[in-house]
């Protein structure tokens, strides 16, 4: 995968530096006002991409860029930055939410369960499922694949900072993702078949230039909390939403997808994770994100900001592509610059 | 001392979520309303316990659309 292209001046600044100058040697300036310039951080196209490619490092890589930029100390110091203005905008966003769960009576997971069904966005599977065309499922397959083809990487990140009860919980949802033993049936490998199915690019990050600032902010948001120790909590929360607000969507992006005629293969990524899900949802939100906040009650806090990070952001989503869809236009292309374009 | 699991041993154990399906580790197949051998899959299953799940034996998250008592 080459390094996507520059949406602004930061980016185009660092991406200069990752494609033409030589690691070690950082010689990345800051932009003039830097970091209180960002109107909205969610939706800065220039920073959720610079962001999206600085962590993308940290996964594959890029073929036009040195490998050791990852640790490069100058980058990482922009990395930063970049990510201080996009945490507090992340906060901010959570708060109220954050507030309404954290501290309330009974278990954890209950409340998270209760939290994920009181969620309030738009029915963006019903409309997958009912009436969407074939060239708005497809948009859809697209801008997912962004997560889908690196799914639940981010959240592997957390592995070695659990204690061993809980770890051993995150492994064994983590195992299945992985397809349990059998490579055709890790879930990355499930949804480039979707893709394929669908007449779509199945290649890693193949729609990176064409997706807008809210699905590098939902990719972001995951990396962000799986490789920062102190955000472990919210990277769990994050999983356990994730995983309860799965199974009945998935039922329903399936059956879109037969009413369509993609067919059987197309569809079972989705059969797959309407059970695997239903099993994940347990362990993520029972076994691992209540124990954690039992073990450790300071924890709780940050589960609770991971999850409502991860609902706000998929209501920030549906809304944006039903809003684009409603008025005849896309979110997925290259020209768009997080502004809906006529199809 | 307590009575140590051997690895080679295989064990099953049970966990009734709240409100949820029941969990199921190491089993190697169900046996279905009605009567069907039903390989497992991964390394646990969810069991559907409201019965109204669309793909029984299997949980498939329909219990949240139910009321609370029923």
């Amino acid at each position: 995968m080459l390094l996507p292209r520059a949406r602004g001046p930061i980016s185009t600044e660092v991406f200069a530096s990752l494609l033409h100058a030589p690691p070690g040697v950082s010689t990345v300036p800051m932009p003039p006002g830097w970091p209180d310039h960002f109107e909205d951080p969610l939706e800065d196209e220039d920073l959720q991409v610079t962001l999206w490619a600085l962590y993308e490092l940290h996964y594959k890589g890029f073929e036009d860029v040195e490998d050791e930029w990852e640790w490069d100390a100058g980058m990482l110091a922009v990395r930063r930055e970049l990510e201080r203005s996009f945490e507090a905008a992340l906060r901010t966003l959570a708060e109220p939410h954050v507030r309404a769960v954290v501290g309330g009576k009974g278990d954890l997971a209950d409340r998270l369960f209760d939290l994920t069904e009181a969620f309030e966005g738009p029915e963006l599977s019903a409309y997958l499922q009912r009436t969407a065309t074939r060239e708005q499922t497809e948009e859809f397959l697209a801008l997912r694949s962004i997560y889908h083809l690196k799914e639940s990487d981010p959240q592997s990140w957390a592995i070695p900072r659990l204690q061993p009860a809980i770890k051993s919980r995150l492994v064994e949802l983590q195992f299945d993702e992985y397809g349990g033993g059998r490579p055709e049936r890790v879930h990355q490998a499930l949804y480039a078949t979707t893709l394929e199915r669908a007449g779509l690019d199945p290649a890693y990050g193949a729609y990176i230039d064409d997706v807008p600032a809210i699905v590098l902010a939902t990719n972001n948001a995951m990396s962000l909390f799986g490789l920062h120790r102190r955000l472990n909590g919210a990277a769990m929360g994050h999983l356990g939403a994730f995983e309860a607000t799965s199974s009945l969507p998935c039922v329903r992006y399936a059956a879109g997808l037969r009413r369509l005629g993609f067919g059987d293969d197309a569809a079972f990524y989705f059969d797959e994770h309407v059970e695997a899900d239903a099993v994940h949802e347990q362990l993520a939100l029972r076994g691992i994100c209540a124990a954690l906040a039992l073990d450790d009650p300071s924890q709780e806090a940050d589960i609770v900001f991971g999850a409502v990070i991860c609902l706000a952001l998929d209501v920030r989503f549906a809304e944006q592509l039903l809003g684009a869809w409603d008025s005849d236009a896309n979110l997925l292309g290259p020209e768009h610059d997080g502004v809906p374009v006529p199809a | 001392m307590s009575a140590a699991v051997r690895p080679d041993e295989p064990q099953v154990e049970v966990t009734l979520c709240p409100g949820g399906p029941m969990l199921l580790r190491g089993a190697t197949h169900v046996i279905d309303d009605d009567g069907r051998r039903v390989p497992v899959e991964r390394p646990v299953v969810a069991l559907c316990r409201c019965d109204k799940s669309g793909r029984k034996p299997w949980c498939d998250g329909t219990h949240k659309l139910l009321p609370l008592e029923i």
